[in-house]
C-alpha cells in the first residue's frame, strides 16, 4: 500500500489538490519509488497556495525522511534529510550555540521546502537567504541519486526552484553560532508608516520584523510594533504544551470590526515608550506555531497571503498599496512588514534588495479582486511576489518579476525532461514554457 | 536520565518516534532491527537529538538463533538497560488466508522472537531488580477477527506472555508495561481503507513515556481503545462470529 488516495490542501486551505500521496519512511522506498514514476515531493505543506500540490497527480511527502545524518562543531556544518523540519533542527542544536542561519516564519517547514522556496528570515538584511547557507545537497532524479555543489547551474536551478530538478533528499547546511536559546526582544510602536519605515531603516539588530495593522487608515496607515531580536543565553520557561484550533471558525471570526478591535489591543499591548522581554527561542521564530492548525481561524473556506517586495526605491508605491488593503477593510491581523537585503540563492529566488510586505485575507470574491488588483501594482513598482504564498497570479505577471525564468527553464528540461515533477503551481504560472 | 534502551523493531513508525523522545532527555538508545543502513541513520538521528549513546544492532525476529550479536549483557557499559520490544509484522491486506508462507512470518515476528529474547533478559533484570520492560502488543489481540486473526493471535500470545513476565519480575522490583496501540499513522497503516481515529506515532510515544513513569500495567493508546475494545470483547460469541467488523 504505497500510495494512498486522498484531498489535501495548502497552508491557505484556499486550494485544494485530490491525488495519491506515498509517504517512504526509508531511503530504499523513497528510491524505489522515484525509479517506478516520477512524482513531485511535497513536505508540510506550510506554502499557502498550491506549490505543494499535485491535483490529479501523484506526490512524495516526505515529512517522514526527516533525520538528522551528522554534525561537525568544527564547522558548523549539519547534514539532514530533506522532510527535517527546522524547528526540530532549532530546539536540538540551540542549546549547544548553533542555529540554522536562516529561519522562516515557522518551524514546521521542512528543508526540503525550506530550499525549493529559497526562504528568508527576520535575519534576511544580514545573512541572506536559506539557499546561501547549502553547502550541498542531494537531488534524486529518475531513481538516481545527484550531489549538488554551490555554484552549479543545477544547484542555482534547484535553489528556490519548487522542486522541478528532482526530489530533494538530503542537505547540507552551515549553521550559525548563537549564543543560547533564549531571544532578547525589544519591542516598539511606529505610529504610522514613515516611523515604521525608519525605524527598520535603523534597525541594526540580528532579527528585525515589523508586525503592521493592516486595518489602521489615515494619519495611522502603517502603524505596528517593529520587533529586534539578539540570541542569548539564560533560562526561561519552556512551552509544554500547544494549543489546537479543533474545528473551522465560522466566518465572522475574522470579520472587520473584529479584526480592527483585535489590532488596536494587539498595538496597545506595547507600551509606547518601547519594551524588551526574554522569550524563548520559538517564540520569537514561530510565533504562531504555538498554536497547531491556525489556519482553521479563516473557516471552512480558507485564506490567501498577498506577500511582496519591492525596491528601496518604491516604498511609497508600497505605501500606496497598504493604504488600498487598509481602505478595503479586508485584512486579517497577520500583516508583516519588513526590509529585504539583496541576498538570494537561485534563479528563481524572492529576495529582492527592498521592502516585503505579506498580509493575509479570507478567500472571499473581494479580497482575491483586490489581492489581483495588489499583483499588478507589484508589477508596476518592478516588485515581486513569492511563490510560496501566492494563489492567484497568472502566468503573465511573472516573467518581468524573474529575470533569469529562462535560465531555470533551460536547466529543469535537462532535470525532469518529461515534466513529471509539475505542480499545480507550475502549471497555473505555466512556468517551465512561458516566454 | 542514566538508563540505556534496547529497542526492538527500531525502524518502525513508533518505534521511532519513541526513541527520539528518549534521546530528547539524554537516555542512551540501542537500536536493534533488520534495516542496518536504516538504524545507521536513525542511530545518528539520536545522537543528533541528545541521546548520551546511540548505536545500531542487527537483530531479524524471524531468524532467533542468529541474533547472538544482541546478547543481553549488551549495552551494560551504558547504564541501566531497559527493553522496549516494539516488532511485530502484518503482512499487507488481508492476504492472510494463504496460510502457510505468512503464518511463519507473523507469529515470529510479533510473537515468538521478541519474547524468546526478553526471556533471555529475565533473568538478568531479576538479578538487578529493577528496571521496567515495554511490550507493544496490539487491540488486534484482544478479540480474534476475520480481517487479521493470525497477527491477533500472535499479539494475544505475546500479550499474555507480558503478563506472565510482569507476575515474575515484579517480584523481583521490576515492572512490565504491555501497550496496546490502536490505529496509529505509520507505513504499515498508510493507506489502508476504514481506518478511524488515527494516532501520530508521538502521541503514542508520549503515552508510553508516562505509563512507563507511572508504572502502568497495560496501556491503550489512544486512551479510548480501552472503551472500543471493552464493547468489542463484551460482544457475544454467537453474535461476533457473523459479525464482519
Amino acid at each position: 500500500m504505497n500510495w494512498k488516495t486522498t484531498e489535501y490542501a495548502g497552508w491557505g486551505r484556499a486550494l485544494k489538490a485530490a491525488g495519491e500521496l506515498a509517504r517512504p519512511e526509508r531511503q530504499g522506498t523513497l528510491r524505489q519509488l522515484s525509479a517506478e514514476a516520477a512524482a513531485p515531493a511535497i513536505g508540510m505543506r506550510r506554502s499557502y497556495g498550491d506549490a505543494a500540490l499535485n491535483d490529479g497527480g501523484r506526490a512524495i511527502d516526505m515529512t517522514r525522511l526527516d533525520r538528522l545524518l551528522s554534525f561537525d562543531p568544527e564547522t558548523g556544518f549539519l547534514e539532514v534529510e530533506a522532510g527535517a523540519r527546522i524547528g526540530e533542527i532549532a530546539e536540538a542544536f540551540a542549546p549547544q550555540g548553533w542555529l540554522p542561519a536562516v529561519m522562516p516564519g515557522t518551524g514546521f517547514a521542512t528543508v526540503g521546502g525550506c530550499i525549493a522556496q529559497d526562504v528568508h528570515g527576520k535575519n534576511h538584511h544580514h545573512v541572506g537567504s536559506f539557499g546561501q547557507h547549502v553547502t550541498a545537497l542531494s537531488l534524486l532524479q529518475q531513481g538516481r541519486e545527484v550531489r549538488v555543489k554551490p555554484g552549479t547551474p543545477l544547484f542555482r536551478a534547484t535553489v528556490g526552484g519548487l522542486g522541478q530538478t528532482g526530489i530533494i533528499t538530503r542537505a547540507t547546511l552551515q549553521l550559525i553560532a548563537c549564543k543560547g536559546d533564549v531571544m532578547m526582544v525589544t519591542e516598539r510602536r511606529a505610529e504610522n508608516w514613515d516611523e515604521h519605515i525608519a525605524l527598520l531603516d535603523a534597525s541594526e539588530a540580528s532579527y528585525t520584523v515589523g508586525w503592521i495593522d493592516a486595518t489602521a487608515t489615515g494619519r495611522h496607515l502603517g502603524r505596528g510594533i517593529v520587533e529586534e531580536g539578539e540570541t542569548g543565553a539564560g533560562l526561561v520557561r519552556k512551552r509544554l504544551k500547544f494549543r489546537k484550533v479543533p474545528f473551522d471558525a465560522p466566518n465572522f471570526a475574522l470579520s472587520s470590526p473584529i479584526v480592527r478591535a483585535f489590532n488596536a489591543a494587539y498595538y496597545r499591548r506595547v507600551p509606547a515608550r518601547g519594551r524588551t522581554l526574554v522569550k524563548p527561542i520559538g517564540d520569537f521564530f514561530f510565533p504562531l506555531d504555538k498554536i497547531h492548525d491556525w489556519n482553521r481561524l479563516y473557516g471552512k473556506r480558507g485564506f490567501h497571503q498577498f506577500q511582496c517586495v519591492v525596491p528601496l526605491a518604491a516604498a511609497s508605491e508600497l505605501r500606496a498599496m497598504l493604504d488600498e488593503i487598509a481602505g478595503s477593510g479586508l485584512a486579517s491581523p497577520l500583516a508583516v512588514l519588513k526590509r529585504m537585503g539583496p541576498g538570494r540563492a537561485g534563479h528563481l529566488s524572492f529576495p529582492m534588495e527592498g521592502y516585503t510586505l505579506a498580509v493575509d485575507f479570507p478567500n472571499r470574491q473581494g479580497a482575491r479582486a483586490l489581492i489581483r488588483h495588489l499583483e499588478r501594482l507589484t508589477a508596476d513598482a518592478a516588485g515581486r511576489l513569492y511563490f510560496a504564498k501566492d494563489s492567484l497570479a497568472r502566468g503573465e505577471d511573472i516573467r518581468a518579476m524573474y529575470p533569469e525564468l529562462s535560465d531555470w527553464q533551460a536547466e529543469v528540461a535537462k532535470a525532469d525532461p518529461d515534466a513529471a515533477l509539475e505542480t499545480d503551481l507550475v502549471r497555473r504560472l505555466n512556468l517551465r514554457t512561458a516566454q | 536520565m542514566n538508563t540505556t534502551w534496547i529497542i526492538l523493531g527500531a525502524t518502525s513508525s513508533m518505534a521511532r518516534a519513541f526513541a527520539r523522545k528518549l534521546a530528547a532527555q539524554g537516555a542512551g538508545v540501542l537500536l536493534a532491527g533488520r534495516d542496518m543502513k536504516e538504524l545507521e541513520a536513525l542511530a545518528a538521528d539520536c545522537r543528533l537529538r541528545g541521546a548520551r549513546l546511540s548505536e545500531a544492532l542487527s537483530f531479524d525476529a524471524r531468524k532467533p538463533q542468529g541474533n547472538a550479536a544482541l546478547s543481553p549483557g549488551r549495552g551494560r557499559e551504558g547504564g541501566e538497560l531497559t527493553p522496549a520490544v516494539a516488532v511485530g509484522w502484518r503482512p499487507k491486506k488481508p492476504a492472510i488466508d494463504p496460510p502457510p508462507l505468512l503464518f511463519g512470518g507473523v507469529v515470529p515476528a510479533s510473537f515468538t522472537a521478541p519474547a524468546d529474547f526478553l526471556q533471555r533478559l529475565a533473568p538478568l533484570l531479576e538479578a538487578r531488580g529493577g528496571g521496567t520492560v515495554v511490550g507493544v502488543g496490539s487491540v488486534a489481540g484482544d478479540r480474534g477477527r476475520l480481517g487479521n486473526y493470525v497477527y491477533g493471535a500472535a499479539k494475544a500470545g505475546f500479550a499474555t506472555y507480558l503478563s506472565g513476565l510482569r507476575n515474575r519480575l515484579t517480584r523481583a522490583g521490576g515492572h512490565v508495561v504491555t501497550v496496546k496501540p490502536g490505529f496509529v499513522d505509520t507505513a504499515m497503516t498508510w493507506g489502508l481503507p476504514g481506518l478511524f481515529l488515527v494516532a501520530s506515532p508521538e502521541a503514542v510515544a508520549d503515552d508510553i513515556l508516562s505509563a512507563v513513569r507511572k508504572r502502568r500495567n497495560t496501556i491503550y493508546t489512544p486512551f479510548f481503545w480501552r472503551y472500543i475494545m471493552l464493547i468489542i470483547r463484551s460482544i457475544p460469541e454467537p453474535i461476533f462470529k457473523k459479525m464482519k467488523i
